[in-house]
């Protein structure tokens, strides 16, 4: 067998002759790679360019908390450091977006087209979009894009609170994937932060017992961790906290506070050496 | 001879400023048997006259469900009261795929108010030639809307379309209070097939063949009552004769023969939007 996946599915050239490519206009030669796309008749995303890291999320008592840095990288290059990345949905839902800046763009777009039709226009009052729907909508548009092997590169937390007023916090991604917990966090903070928070509730229902105060100082440290060991995170970053019946509130460009390093001052070399 | 130049199209507007075809629309709703539908404070109940063409024939199915928490009455042409609900019936589903979320009563109504109207003002289509009652129970109540095809949408506490509704509308207006304070779904029901009762022509009474009753409401999905089903709620009515048999009771008789002179006078094209033509 030919092990060559360029040739699998394909009649075999010393039977039929070589293939053709100009049929229905595939220039797709053997030599195709993602550098020189005009030998593609046709190609999705399949790398992110612009990238924007964790996003980190909590519920507590009454409401839910979620930060996310403001760097958008190229590769390794922290290129843009006035990334914001928390979008706000109607009055009291926060989408977090991590992934590639330029589809999170795409759908700050769907999003506000969703704002204006759903809460907007015909909205006899009472009837509003909560998190759970923008949530739900969010899901249904990645997992189609998906589908169609053409994905939104992001993984999203929607947060809010649920029609009964309970906080409510869920996770979608580019696959589609879904889920729900009392703390979740995207790329690098799901490793980092996600132990961190888990300490404050180790079990689901344990939000209910955490203050304002303690869920916005395990945020803060996650925030910090965060940057000591992430190599595509910025040390300013942006802060949302949703609380029952208080308007939401946004903080803009906060620093990572803190930070020790002082000890590195007595660290020498890599092993024996002494000065 | 008198001729009307300005109903030929729904485009056309008489020097008046009328829509004469859309007008027209609405005289067919008046041709349908009655529907009439009433709101209390969690429960909406819509009551409905089902008309079979002889003796021999069905009944045309008056009632509609749309999803769980949704229901529509119709009055006048059958056939697009099918493509209307069809219509909400996606928009509902739409809504529940999308957002997972009940489609809110005012949402809907607008949306086939909004189908409606574009028929009102594009050549070579016609409007709609049905009235709804649309019933629903969603997160800021209970709701009950008139849907006409001109594309306008009220809420009503209490509302009937179709044949000699004025009369079931006489009925709704008296008993206002009571009918807003009633906390039994039964009662509601009472008092709909009396305002329903109202409409009827001499010697005809509510059986359970030509009556059809829907629900909708808090901890109550929308449920359609028809055939034997209904004879429980008959059985309820206090006096099984309608306004129009009752020897005893002139008062409201003569309410609707009020009614039914509004309704002859509706047929009417006013003389302004007349012209003379040497025809």
């Amino acid at each position: 067998m030919n092990h060559d996946p360029f040739s699998w599915g394909r009649p075999s050239n010393d039977v039929y002759g070589q293939y053709n490519h100009q049929i229905a206009n595939a220039t797709i030669s053997n030599d195709a790679d993602s550098c020189n796309l005009t030998n593609f008749p046709k190609m999705n995303t399949q790398q992110p360019i612009i990238t924007g890291t964790s996003v980190v999320s909590l519920k507590f008592k009454d409401g839910i908390i979620m930060a996310a840095d403001n760097l958008g990288s190229y590769g390794s290059l922290l290129r843009f450091t006035n990334m914001e990345r928390l979008l706000r949905v109607g009055k009291e839902t926060i989408v977090g977006v991590s992934g590639d800046i330029s589809d999170m763009q795409q759908l700050e777009r769907l999003l506000e087209e969703l704002e204006t039709t759903e809460e907007v226009y015909d909205n006899d009052g009472g009837h509003n979009l909560r998190a759970p729907h923008v949530h739900e909508y969010l899901s249904k548009v990645l997992y189609n894009r998906r589908s169609k092997m053409n994905p939104l590169w992001n993984a999203l937390v929607v947060g809010g609170f649920n029609d009964d007023g309970t906080p409510f916090l869920r996770y979608v991604d580019l696959l589609g994937v879904t889920y729900g917990s009392s703390a979740i966090s995207t790329g690098f903070g799901s490793h980092l932060a996600v132990p961190l928070l888990r300490q404050l509730v180790p079990k689901d229902p344990d939000y209910e017992n955490v203050t304002e105060e303690q869920a916005r100082d395990a945020i803060l440290n996650c925030m910090r961790v965060l940057f000591y060991r992430d190599a595509r995170s910025l040390d300013k970053f942006s802060l949302v906290t949703i609380k029952k019946g208080e308007e939401l509130k946004f903080e803009k460009n906060l620093k990572c506070e803190n930070q020790s390093w002082k000890f590195a001052q007595d660290i020498r070399g890599y092993g024996s050496a002494q000065l | 001879m008198f001729r009307n130049n300005y109903d030929n199209d729904s485009v056309t507007y008489s020097p008046t400023g009328r829509l004469f075809q859309v007008e027209y629309a609405l005289e067919a709703i008046k041709q349908g048997s009655a529907a009439v539908g009433l709101v209390s404070k969690n429960h909406v109940v819509l009551a409905a006259l089902k008309r079979n063409a002889e003796e021999l024939g069905s009944y045309q199915k008056k009632i509609i469900k749309v999803d769980d928490h949704m229901g529509i009455a119709l009055a006048g042409l059958a056939p697009d009261g099918r493509v209307l609900s069809n219509y909400l019936r996606k928009q509902a589903m739409s809504s529940k795929m999308i957002f997972n979320r009940p489609l809110s009563t005012s949402k809907a109504v607008l949306s086939i108010a909004d189908k409606a109207q574009e028929n009102t003002q594009s050549y070579g289509s016609r409007p709609y030639g049905v009235g709804l009652l649309v019933s629903g129970y969603d997160e800021t109540g209970a709701h009950l809307y008139e849907f006409q095809p001109s594309g306008s949408v009220l809420e009503y506490y209490g509302a009937a379309i179709g044949a000699r509704s004025q009369a079931a509308r006489t009925y709704l207006e008296r008993n206002l209070e009571t009918v807003r304070e009633t906390e039994s779904v039964d009662e509601l029901i009472v008092h709909g097939l009396n305002a329903l009762r109202d409409t009827l022509s001499q010697d005809v009474e509510l059986t359970f063949k030509n009556t059809s009753i829907s629900v909708v409401g808090k901890d109550t999905n929308f449920t359609i009552y028809d055939d034997a089903d209904v004879q429980q709620y008959l059985d309820k009515l206090d006096s099984v004769s309608n306004a129009r048999n009752r020897d005893d009771d002139d008062e409201e008789g003569n309410n609707e023969t009020q009614g039914d002179t509004n309704e002859n006078t509706g047929n009417d094209v006013p003389s302004e939007d007349r012209m003379e033509t040497d025809e």
